[in-house]
């Protein structure tokens, strides 16, 4: 039943500044959602608002179908997890868990099996009389998803929760976050990062915003496999998918672009007639690119102009006559390429992406 | 830091001017201190340095009186000693004023009447006579000693008792206790209120107090005095009270204390405060349970500056507490006493140690906290 | 031992009632606008208007305790400055025409400069000074605790410690002042220095520099201890000797820290007072504004219009300081 619904929601600022945009959200009872996008995106703000301690310019927010907007954040029914963990530092751990039930004057021994519970849970027990300065950063982490535990909420809220991790304990962490929502199928999660590796590992939908706007909803394949425009091609996906400009030549259900004056692609993406002739925008991911033999075989070609080997991959970094930018690939393995080869490249017409002049994609 | 990396005559250099500053700055307090035990007598007549080692001593006392004479074959003899079981080395003595020095120890001195004084180095006098001591008072015995120093607690047995100074010390307890303790409870909502309410005139209010910080109180001594003698009219209290004291001490310690615990309270991690909202404190509860705890720190180091503040007053005290030997504070107390009794050095001394010693235990005890305060509340 | 009793109940209920108004102003804000267990409209109203509220609540004897002890006054001052002697009748200018025509305020007011001059610039420089070689050796804070202590002692405890060390004896008798014995042993004259017009005035003033010079020691240490060691380090590969690495690389980096120092210790000494109450009492040419404006208080019952002249001269010579204070707080904020 715990429904999160925003309804254009708008964040400005007194100074007028407009952090988000209209913003239209349905989520789900159960759904584990994150927001994602570059730092400044409004993605903080806009879980703040559904937490209560940022106020909503206009629109309606509905929790449980029922409008929250001027509703403090205690009886939201929500819980937030802070990314500085945000633990009371001069209260034990069990004091720093137990402490919204005592505000909400809850019986004690009632308070003591909650606490207990969520410990146990959290396998936190053995530190409960200990202060949080007496405790691991992962340990800490634990201690405020326990607090936000207890008060069994409709919504948990979190807010880059490992950013303060190191990377080890950072994949450790979100594996607990994970089976943490495994043993919870009820409650509602919301999660904030920049990181797109826990956003496609943890969400059952990611939102990616950018600049105060919803860029996509969508599962993380669909984001990875359908990115709605330019933005979130390049935001999901690492290295970035190369996007080239080019021209529209042929239209109809195999689309036919020209990346310069020599090179030209066919795509099985259906484009109007109307769109003859029109600059566009061709995407490919560095990891759909492959070297080839020979230039009959590949599409693109160039000079590699920079080779970047990580072990378990080689990066190509090749310059394409008539493309501006360099076209990066990336092949699995070790390569024996020298600086300077001229390669060819090839790819899946499938794994094709084509988007207008105003960056979004033409559906396939 | 830089010398750290090379050994050189300079820091040699540096260790002695900084002993010399040391000293510079500690001996007229440590000159006070050894003055205030002195024997009352030697600290008007000598320098306070010279208590510390032995010195040399022209002082004159009475034998036993002529009833612990005892008969000694023809002879009427007292004995005694007169060092008193103190320490000490006696040169020469006399039994005249006008030949204190005349004779040496181990001489016998030859007395009208046959009469005989001897005094051995070590204080040991004999007195012998052929006929029977009469009178009751002791023979006069002048003498040159070497004195070791000595030390007393006279001074302050008679300042604690006959100078008011006990009612003193009560009285400076009474109006600073409340006096620090208040403005810190009244201080530290309104730090809380403009370090983390959001309300139309919090800018302006931060902006007053800072202004507010740097106003003589003199400026205000006039029309307070006024508004104290109406008010205590209206009550029929008269004007000078200890709560008008506290509130007084609140009112001028305030400006700093806002401006010290705002800049400690806005530091405090938002996240911390955020947390507790949404467990569903209200601002009186994170205020209770959560600003105060963590503030300790910048309620203590201001505690102790409006503590010394209050302690050390005398202007207010003056003002709004009077003169009148009931309500008089250890500063006022001392400087009734440097007007009346300025020459009365033994009792100059203690009094100011006593006025001082509080001060001094707080300071060397909570310097951590004080100095922690002091940086707050100026480098930014 | 009745005394202290009552003493001790008259702390209690003071700092109760204190407390008790914090908690029970709260307490009926809550009760009257409750925010739980109530229909969503209705918490929403309530909560606004709690809100609206409570800032005032905390505020409000703070805000209450400072107009009345120090902003009214001020404005009071101003006005009182233009009445007669009972503050009852309107004189005009005529407090100021006696101000500026008496000699006593351009004795005051010279001292006065003296001091702003004199204190300030010597605390500044013995703290400066200090905090540098302290910094260096291992035993710098039991020395900085020690040149600290005079900061713990009142105005008055100090002036009977230095009246003591200025003490003379006439004639031929042992000096027990340190100074006076000092002249002798090196076969000079004893002095009566208190009394030596104009000098005297830098015979006080050594007490408030006495006392003041651990404040600025501790401050600059602290701002010394947070330049960035590569700074100096650079300086040094750069071969700046000692001197030159404390002048053009050390120094310059807190002169922001020194120019608090300076301006905290001249407000104090605009309100020094004690030490020449206790020591002069503004004889032998040694009256400063603050103690000439108690003793226009005071002085044959006192004369509040010429006391309010003086309190306003010390008011306009604040100023300036304050209005930078404020500058920088505000620029201090918006850097947040």
């Amino acid at each position: 039943m715990a429904d999160v619904k925003l309804t254009h929601v708008k964040k400005i600022y007194s100074n007028k500044v407009e952090v988000l945009k209209d913003i239209n959200l349905d989520i789900k009872q159960g759904e584990f959602i994150v927001f994602v996008g570059p730092s400044g995106c409004g993605k903080s703000t806009l879980l703040r608002m559904i937490s209560g301690l940022e106020d909503i310019s206009a629109g309606t927010l509905e929790i449980d179908g029922q409008v929250v907007n001027d509703i403090p954040p205690a009886l939201r029914g929500i819980a937030m997890v802070f990314q500085s963990y945000a633990l009371y530092p001069h209260m034990t751990v069990y004091d720093n868990m137990a402490f919204s039930l005592q505000i909400a004057k809850v019986s004690k021994d009632d308070v003591d099996q909650q606490v207990r519970k969520a410990a146990e849970m959290l396998q936190l027990t053995p530190y409960l009389d200990r202060l949080p300065k007496a405790l691991s950063g992962g340990q800490r982490q634990r201690v405020a998803i326990g607090r936000a535990i207890v008060r069994r909420p409709k919504v948990f809220l979190f807010d880059e929760p490992l950013s303060n991790l190191d990377a080890a304990l950072r994949v450790a962490t979100r594996m607990e976050i994970a089976n943490l929502k495994e043993s919870m199928p009820d409650s509602t999660m919301i999660y904030v990062t920049h990181d797109q590796v826990e956003a496609m590992t943890l969400a059952d939908r990611i939102v990616l915003l950018s600049a105060g706007n919803i860029e996509q909803v969508g599962s993380p394949l669909e984001l990875y496999e359908h990115p709605a425009n330019v933005f979130v091609a390049k935001f999901i996906g690492s290295p970035a998918m190369n996007i080239l400009p080019c021209r529209i030549e042929k239209t109809g259900e195999q689309t036919e672009v020209s990346l310069s004056a020599k090179m030209s692609v066919t795509a099985p993406i259906t484009t109007q007639a109307s769109e003859q002739s029109k600059a566009a925008f061709f995407g490919i991911r560095p990891e759909d690119l492959s070297v080839v033999a020979s230039e009959e075989e590949g599409f693109l070609s160039g000079t590699v102009s920079f080779i970047e080997s990580l072990g378990e991959a080689t990066l190509l970094y090749v310059q394409v006559p008539g493309c501006e930018d360099m076209v990066i690939a990336k092949e699995s393995g070790t390569l024996s390429i020298q600086r300077g080869e001229q390669v060819h490249l090839s790819t899946a017409p499938e794994k094709m992406h084509l988007f207008d002049d105003n960056e979004l994609s033409y559906r396939r | 830091m830089v010398a750290s990396s090379k050994r050189t005559p300079l820091t040699f250099l540096v260790h002695a001017t900084v002993l010399f500053l040391v000293v510079l700055w500690t001996i007229p307090t440590a000159g006070l201190f050894i003055s205030s035990i002195r024997d009352k007598d030697q600290l008007s007549v000598s320098g306070w340095w010279t208590a510390l080692s032995t010195s040399e001593q022209r002082l004159v006392t009475r034998a036993y009186e002529p009833k612990s004479q005892v008969q000694q074959g023809d002879r009427f003899v007292i004995r005694g000693n007169l060092l008193e079981g103190g320490s000490g080395e006696i040169a020469r003595f006399g039994f005249s004023s006008l030949k204190p020095e005349a004779y040496a120890v181990g001489d016998v001195a030859e007395m009208k009447k046959g009469r005989t004084l001897q005094v051995n180095a070590n204080g040991d006098y004999v007195l012998s006579s052929p006929t029977e001591w009469k009178g009751s008072r002791g023979q006069r015995i002048f003498y040159t000693a070497e004195v070791p120093p000595r030390f007393t607690l006279d001074n302050y047995r008679e300042v604690l008792s006959a100078e008011g100074l006990g009612q003193s010390f009560i009285n400076s307890l009474t109006v600073t206790i409340p006096a620090t303790i208040i403005p810190i409870l009244v201080a530290a909502f309104a730090a809380y209120a403009l370090a983390w309410m959001r309300f139309p005139g919090r800018a302006l209010l931060i902006a007053g107090v800072v202004g507010l910080l740097v106003v003589p109180l003199q400026m205000s001594l006039i029309p307070l005095l006024k508004s104290y003698n109406l008010i205590g009219e209206f009550f029929g209290v008269g004007s000078k009270t200890y709560v008008g004291i506290w509130l007084a001490h609140t009112g001028f310690g305030l400006p700093l204390a806002i401006y010290l615990l705002r800049n400690y309270i806005s530091g405090l991690p938002g996240e911390i405060i955020e947390s507790a909202r949404v467990d569903g404190a209200s601002d009186f509860d994170i205020f209770r349970k959560i600003i105060l705890p963590l503030s300790f720190p910048a309620l203590a180091s201001f505690a102790i500056f409006q503590f010394l503040w209050v302690w050390n007053d005398l202007l207010i005290a003056m003002v709004f507490l009077g003169n009148n030997q009931e309500h008089l504070v250890l500063t006022g107390q001392l400087r009734e006493l440097l007007g009346s009794r300025g020459g009365n050095w033994e009792i100059l001394t203690a009094s100011a140690f006593i006025t001082i010693i509080i001060p001094l235990l707080v300071f060397f005890s909570l310097q951590r906290y004080l100095v922690r305060g002091l940086l707050a509340g100026s480098v930014k | 031992m009745a005394q202290l009793a009552s003493a001790l109940a008259i702390m209690i209920m003071g700092v109760l009632g204190c407390a008790a108004y914090f908690y029970g102003s709260n307490f009926l804000l809550d009760k009257l606008f409750p925010t739980k267990n109530r229909p969503y409209e209705q918490i929403a109203r309530n909560l606004r208007t709690a809100n609206m509220v409570r800032p005032w609540l905390f505020l409000g004897p703070a805000v209450l305790l400072l107009t009345f002890y120090l902003f009214y006054p001020v404005i009071d001052s101003f006005r009182l400055s233009f009445f007669d002697r009972t503050g009852d009748e309107f004189v005009g200018l005529s407090n100021y025409v006696w101000l500026f025509g008496s000699d006593e305020f351009f004795e005051s007011f010279r001292n006065n400069m003296l001091w702003l001059i004199v204190v300030p610039t010597a605390a500044t420089f013995f703290g400066l000074i200090i905090a540098t070689m302290t910094d260096r050796i291992w035993w710098g804070n039991i020395a900085k605790s020690l040149i600290f202590m005079p900061m713990a002692i009142s105005f008055i405890g100090a002036s009977v410690i230095w009246k003591f060390i200025y003490d003379f004896r006439s004639g031929g008798d042992a000096q027990i002042g340190l100074l006076n014995a000092i002249v002798v042993f090196f076969g000079g004259e004893p002095q009566n220095w208190i009394t030596i017009p104009f000098w005297n005035n830098f015979f006080l003033m050594i007490i408030l520099v006495w006392i003041q010079t651990g404040f600025a020691m501790v401050i600059l240490s602290a701002a010394l201890r947070g330049i960035p060691d590569e700074t100096i380090e650079a300086a040094v590969l750069d071969g700046a000797n000692g001197l030159q690495i404390f002048f053009k690389i050390m120094v310059p980096q807190i002169w922001g820290t020194i120019a608090v120092v300076w301006t905290t210790i001249t407000i104090l000494v605009l309100k020094v007072f004690d030490i020449v109450l206790a020591m002069t009492n503004g004889q032998w040419d040694t009256q400063v504004l603050a103690n000439q404006m108690f003793d226009w208080m005071f002085r044959g019952g006192g004369d509040f219009g010429r006391g309010a002249v003086v309190a306003i001269v010390i008011m306009v010579l604040v100023i300036p300081i304050m209005i930078w204070n404020i500058k920088r707080a505000n620029a201090e904020m918006e850097g947040r």
